[in-house]
């Protein structure tokens, strides 16, 4: 999975990018939101077709959590963000 | 996450029926006075939480500022006295805290969440530099609410910018109620087996029509 952010590529800044790769965005299961909101939080957000914006779903429902997004840690940063604007309960992490 | 709330279900919810549908360039929808009158409180209670401006369109909800507290409960007394909430008590679901330490209120808590589980610097750090814009996005969005529903109800229509605010609000009013009425995931079993007696069940009709309205909203715009 992957939002192919847009990268700024600085030369001071370009090694630790690398190295910050990857970590992701998590979404967290909770009793309130939606299942039909959730899903189109994932195709707004994301742009992800309805097929795997629901896969997802799926799995936060089902499994407690899924990673929606992969990525450098700024880029992940903003998906939480933008994530808990839309009220999902979002948290970012090292991929372990 | 929450099940599909069906229509059938939520048109047994005595007066609140009031749905979504789709137009060429958004949504509409009929809402009844006190329909209004509870999302207006609700998005307000909201606003007011996330410690953003009081309404600007709305003068006769402002109290004076010099006198906070107790009294900020009862700005609220458009509230029909024949409704099936009382105004006070609705108030006090979501709550006026002068206390807007993050960690204290649960309601804040889960509005604006850590973005990292087990690491409080880096948590800090992220909400140093996203929260005040979070805050005022939550507030945007309950301000068109605010701006597009008149408080007698009636039909509206919503561009599909403002539809998507109403989403927003819709589910930030509804993550709120939830925190205050302790929703878990077997909140319908817990629900028909409540006690007429437990001091949520009044509320209980209220956050299933908001679920279905959003539902509604969700389905007007995919």
């Amino acid at each position: 999975m992957s939002t192919a952010p847009a990268e700024v590529q600085r030369p001071d800044t370009a090694q630790e990018t690398a190295r910050d790769l990857p970590w992701v965005t998590i979404v967290w299961n909770d009793p309130v939101n939606l299942m039909s909101y959730v899903t189109y939080v994932f195709q707004t957000v994301f742009g992800y077709a309805k097929p795997k914006a629901e896969k997802l779903m799926l799995d936060v429902h089902h499994k407690g959590k899924a990673v929606v997004s992969s990525g450098a840690r700024e880029a992940m940063e903003r998906d939480a963000e933008t994530l808990h604007g839309y009220g999902l309960w979002a948290t970012i992490s090292h991929d372990s | 996450m929450s099940d599909t709330p069906e229509p059938d279900e939520a048109a047994s919810l005595e007066d609140l029926m009031a749905r979504f549908r789709s137009t060429a360039d958004g949504a509409t929808a009929r809402f009844a006075p006190v329909e209004a009158a509870i999302i207006r409180d609700l998005v307000g209670q909201v606003i007011e939480l996330i410690g953003s401006d009081p309404v600007e369109d709305e003068p006769d909800d402002i109290v004076a500022t010099e006198e906070p507290g107790p009294e900020a409960a009862a700005r609220h007394n458009g509230w029909p006295d024949d409704g099936p909430i009382d105004a006070d008590d609705l108030a006090a679901m979501i709550g006026f805290s002068d206390n807007t330490e993050l960690p204290d209120d649960p309601v804040l808590a889960r509005l604006l969440p850590d973005a990292y589980r087990d690491d409080p610097e880096a948590s800090g750090e992220f909400r140093r530099y996203t929260e005040s814009g979070l805050r005022s996005g939550k507030a945007a969005a309950a301000r068109t609410v605010l701006a597009t529903l008149p408080a007698a109800g009636g039909r509206i229509r919503l561009s599909e910018p403002e539809a998507q605010a109403w989403l927003r609000a819709l589910n930030d009013v509804r993550l709120a109620l939830g925190v205050r009425l302790e929703v878990t995931d077997d909140f319908d079993d817990q629900v028909s087996s409540m006690e007429p007696d437990d001091p949520r069940a009044p509320y209980i009709g209220v956050y299933q029509w908001l679920a279905f309205l959003q539902e509604t909203l969700v389905r007007a715009l995919s």
